[in-house]
């Protein structure tokens, strides 16, 4: 027998494996790596219309019976019909709240762990700057929040893979019994623990450099724009204060062409337009939050990139365990068969101290490692191959995250630009305005 | 002679002039004699001018007149009188502010009716009525100083006959100590120079000798503030450039602001400050003439009290004081602005390398992100711009006004004294019963004090009100300006990084 090794975890390309598709995925299974009809254009988010339009505040009993508020979120669904008929579907809605945002996605995270699942927008408020309330009932908090659920309902059924999945389905279409499907599922046994994985990522031997370079990737997107935040709501705080100061001077203004002749209206007028300098900073620093949201979400895209490079740690220690199980049971087998004791083992000093086994026992235990070595080997193959499957469909979404993450932050990039350009205009009128006033003077 | 000297041996009559050119006016039938620095004269010439064309000089003025060349500017300008009160006696002279409502008495030399005012302003090439060059790096840039010359009508170029500069410091070091000096270039005609031209050195110290002895030689007057003796802002290096330029500027606008004033600006003390090769030589003598007058010499009124502010400057006296307060707060405003301001720059220090440290994680993004960091970092340099600007052009000039207000309601003070004088001595005659039906002399005198005071000081207000409001305006649009220019910059470093956002790379 020769021994097994694990297979390097890079694609090999002579087994370019066609998988005949797979459409339904409710019994959690790996999907087909490859799916051709499900590009873009069959995406669920061409076929229908779908937003978050509202929040509301509800009191109800918890699991445990106990009273507490929360917010519920309405969907509203839409099928996009053809023009032709010029007439519009009936709109289909229903409520949620968070916590059943987050069953879904926990779901989808273990039920597609190839997938960089879209991620939620946060639970509480962080990176906040002293004007925002960091209180989950604040309405400005709330409304944030609304804006990314139903951001993060389109990413996913934007998403060709995602889009196809029917407890998603459910979630959006039905408001009953939607909880108990999911459980159904049985989709928390099949979740790693986040022990196994961080030991897997301790463990690993050779993990598929790629993987390993896009786990630093991730870590440091994920420090650079904390930092990015943070800094920025320091900023934003600081700039706030700037120009709420300038609102004094529409006081003292004021106070002072009371006393003043010839000087007075240029001075009262001039002091007004310090108000509305003084005034413009909140609607500046709201539009901003839309920027710092969009940093955010990559913020925690990054979390959802990681948990896809633990996956492939995990199985790739998974596979590595149990090739090393395996080339071991073999050597075993062979020391058992020749009688000679290559590697060091208890059964070894045993039976050299307490006298070799009958020859009966000794075939016995051979055959059951025969067993279990022909069951190892199989268990290998198939391992082998779904992480060979697994790096390939991971990879092909990876790079669909690459190019999403590209134009989303360049467009995000391009949307604080003009945000700072408007800002500077609206300084440079109202300083005009002031200055012609102080010219009247 | 009257106790009235100062210490310049200035006398007499109501002549704009302190210098001993006065003696003859002083032969006229003024009623008294009072000090030389009454301040109507220049402001009454018009007036007296147009009443009686062109009065007999009096005999002892040397080389008073001024001819036709002698003006500025070279206009054909007829040759002016003197501005001088001749034979007329302070009673008889109208008051210069009875009619002044629809003529604005401008602080300089107002010519004769017939003298055509060539207008010639929109000339931007203009450089500033005391004959300096135009500072376009200054908040009194051209643009701004245009305004101020055509809100004032009266403020005429051509008629100005004394141009004064401060510029050059330089650092002295000596074995005592280090020290700072600034050139004061005069250019003038008056006949009170002996030459055209002067260049000489002063110190801070000298300038406020100098004010010191303006206040002592002509307390009537309203004396413009210095800059601070001493800054207590933490430490602060008053050997920066910045601390340095800051003070210059204030030094030149203290010159200006008497160089402007008709009766200041002949006063013998400012004359020997811009002409003198050693000043402390004749500080000295000054000293010596003080210790042999005594202390007579000295504007001091005993403790008198007055019962009540005649309307008009109990006025001026509200106002002073709101007006202080109300600076007061926009010092502190401007101050907590910039300390804002200030905040804001860490913070964005930190901020823009931050996208510079995401872009070296990147390959696609990797320009877009250095190319914000590189903004932000513009904006940077930007706002420490606009910072600088208003600590160094905007603040000073709060404070100088706030100094300012300061120093004339301590003239309103001593107005009071000088009335409350007056009126005990106008009593005590009165309760005496003598059969004398005259007023004794002395208190005519006080009398006249009184008149001239309040004559001197209301010219003074409303001449201080006219370039407080020209200053300001001058300030305040400065301060528009500075964050104007700061929004531009602004701006251009955000448009010019959209076109690099939105470039695709396509063939990377």
């Amino acid at each position: 027998m020769e021994s097994a090794e694990p297979e390097p975890s890079g694609s090999r390309p002579e087994e370019e494996e066609e998988e005949e598709e797979e459409e339904d995925e409710e019994d959690g299974a790996l999907p087909a790596p490859e799916q051709p009809l499900a590009g873009m254009e069959d995406c669920l988010a061409k076929k229908m219309e779908i937003t978050v339009s509202e929040a509301e505040k509800r009191t109800g009993r918890n699991a445990m019976n106990i009273q507490e508020t929360y917010t519920a979120y309405l969907i509203e669904t839409r099928a996009v019909e053809s023009q032709s008929e010029g007439q519009c579907a009936p709109v289909e809605s229903l409520w949620r709240r968070y916590s059943e945002f987050e069953l879904l996605r926990n779901y989808l995270s273990v039920t597609y762990p190839h997938i960089v699942v879209p991620p939620l927008p946060e639970k509480r408020a962080d990176f906040v700057w002293h004007k925002l309330s960091a209180d989950n009932m604040d309405p400005d908090f709330v409304e944030r929040r609304r804006i990314g659920l139903e951001n993060f309902l389109l990413r996913v059924a934007s998403h060709p893979v995602l889009c196809q999945d029917k407890i998603f389905y459910v979630f959006l279409m039905q408001e009953g019994g939607w909880k108990e499907m999911v459980n159904e599922t049985g989709f928390q046994l099949k979740a790693d623990s986040r022990l196994k994985a961080l030991n897997a990522t301790f463990r690993v031997k050779n993990p598929d450099k790629r993987f390993t370079e896009l786990k630093h990737y991730s870590d440091e997107l994920q420090s650079v724009i904390s930092h990015l935040l943070r800094v920025r709501a320091r900023v934003a705080d600081r700039l706030y204060g700037v120009y709420k100061v300038h609102g004094n001077y529409g006081r003292v203004f004021s106070e002072w062409s009371a006393i003043e002749k010839e000087m007075g209206d240029g001075l009262q007028s001039a002091g007004h337009h310090m108000d509305v300098y003084a005034a413009s900073i909140d609607d500046i620093l709201e539009e901003e939050e839309h920027y710092a949201d969009q940093l955010k979400e990559y913020l925690f895209y990054a979390e959802a990139l990681r948990a896809v490079c633990r996956k492939h740690e995990l199985m790739q220690y998974d596979l590595e365990m149990a090739a090393q199980d395996l080339t071991s049971k073999k050597q075993q087998c062979e020391e058992l068969a020749t009688g000679t004791v290559r590697t060091f083992s208890l059964k070894g000093m045993t039976s050299k101290l307490f006298g070799q086994e009958t020859p009966e026992q000794r075939e016995a235990k051979i055959k059951v490692l025969e067993e279990q070595i022909q069951e190892g080997e199989e268990q290998l193959k198939s391992k082998n191959l779904e992480g060979r499957d697994f790096v390939k469909s991971a990879w092909a979404d990876i790079e669909r995250f690459k190019e999403q993450k590209n134009h989303d932050l360049k467009e995000a990039l391009i949307s604080y630009a003009v945000m700072q350009i408007s800002m500077c205009k609206k300084g440079i009128q109202v300083w005009t305005n002031a200055k012609e006033c102080f010219s009247k003077m | 002679m009257s106790l009235w000297k100062g210490a310049g041996g200035g006398t007499g009559g109501c002549c704009a002039r302190s210098s001993s050119s006065v003696v003859a006016a002083a032969a006229a039938s003024c009623a008294s004699s009072h000090r030389g620095g009454g301040g109507q004269a220049p402001a009454a010439a018009p007036q007296l001018l147009a009443e009686a064309a062109r009065p007999p000089l009096p005999p002892s003025l040397p080389r008073s007149l001024p001819g036709p060349g002698t003006m500025s500017s070279g206009a054909a300008s007829a040759p002016k009188p003197l501005p001088s009160s001749g034979p007329k006696s302070l009673r008889e002279m109208p008051h210069p502010l009875a009619t002044s409502s629809s003529e604005e008495m401008g602080p300089a030399l107002t010519p004769s009716p017939d003298v055509l005012l060539p207008r010639s302003i929109a000339d931007k090439d203009l450089s500033l009525p005391n004959g300096t060059p135009v500072d376009t790096s200054s908040p009194a840039s051209s643009s701004s100083l245009l305004n101020r010359l055509q809100l004032d009508d009266d403020l005429d170029v051509e008629t100005r006959d004394l141009f004064v500069t401060v510029d050059d410091p330089k650092k002295h070091v000596c074995t005592m100590e280090t020290y700072i000096t600034y050139r004061v270039t005069t250019k003038t005609t008056r006949a009170e120079f002996d030459l055209p031209e002067y260049s000489v050195r002063r110190r801070y110290q000298d300038f406020d000798w100098l004010r010191n002895k303006l206040e002592e030689s002509q307390p009537t007057h309203l004396i413009p503030p210095l800059p601070e003796k001493f800054v207590v802002k933490g430490v602060v290096d008053r050997f920066s450039e910045e601390f340095v330029e800051t003070r210059r500027k204030a030094l030149d606008k203290f010159l200006k602001r008497i160089t402007d004033h008709p009766v200041l600006s002949f006063n013998e003390h400012f004359n020997v400050f811009l002409t003198a090769k050693d000043l402390n030589a004749y500080k000295k003598q000054g000293m010596a003439l003080l210790s042999k007058m005594g202390e007579s010499v000295k504007y001091v009124t005993g403790g008198y009290k007055l019962r009540t502010r005649p309307l008009e400057f109990a006025a001026i006296g509200d106002y002073l004081d709101t007006f202080s307060l109300k600076l007061g707060t926009i010092d502190r405003i401007a101050q907590r602005i910039i300390k804002e301001q200030l905040e804001y720059l860490v913070e964005l220090r930190e901020y823009g390398p931050v996208y510079s440290t995401w872009g070296g994680l990147e390959v696609e993004l990797s320009e877009p992100l250095e190319g914000v960091s590189a903004c932000i970092g513009n904006c940077c340099t930007a706002l420490e711009e606009l910072s600088e600007d208003m600590t160094e052009d905007f603040l000073p000039v709060l404070r100088e006004y706030i100094l300012y207000a300061e120093s004339m309601k301590n003239v309103l003070k001593k107005r009071d004294q000088v009335q409350a004088e007056y009126e005990a001595k106008l009593e005590a005659v009165a309760l005496k019963r003598e059969d004398r039906p005259k007023v004794p002399a002395d208190v005519e005198k006080c009398q006249d004090r009184v008149e001239c005071f309040n004559a001197d000081l209301k010219a003074d207000m409303e001449r201080w009100q006219n370039n407080k409001r020209q200053d300001f305006r001058q300030l305040l649009m400065g301060m528009a300006d500075k964050n104007i220019q700061y929004y531009e910059k602004c701006l251009t470093a955000w448009e010019s990084i959209i076109p690099l956002l939105q470039d695709k790379p396509e063939t990377k």
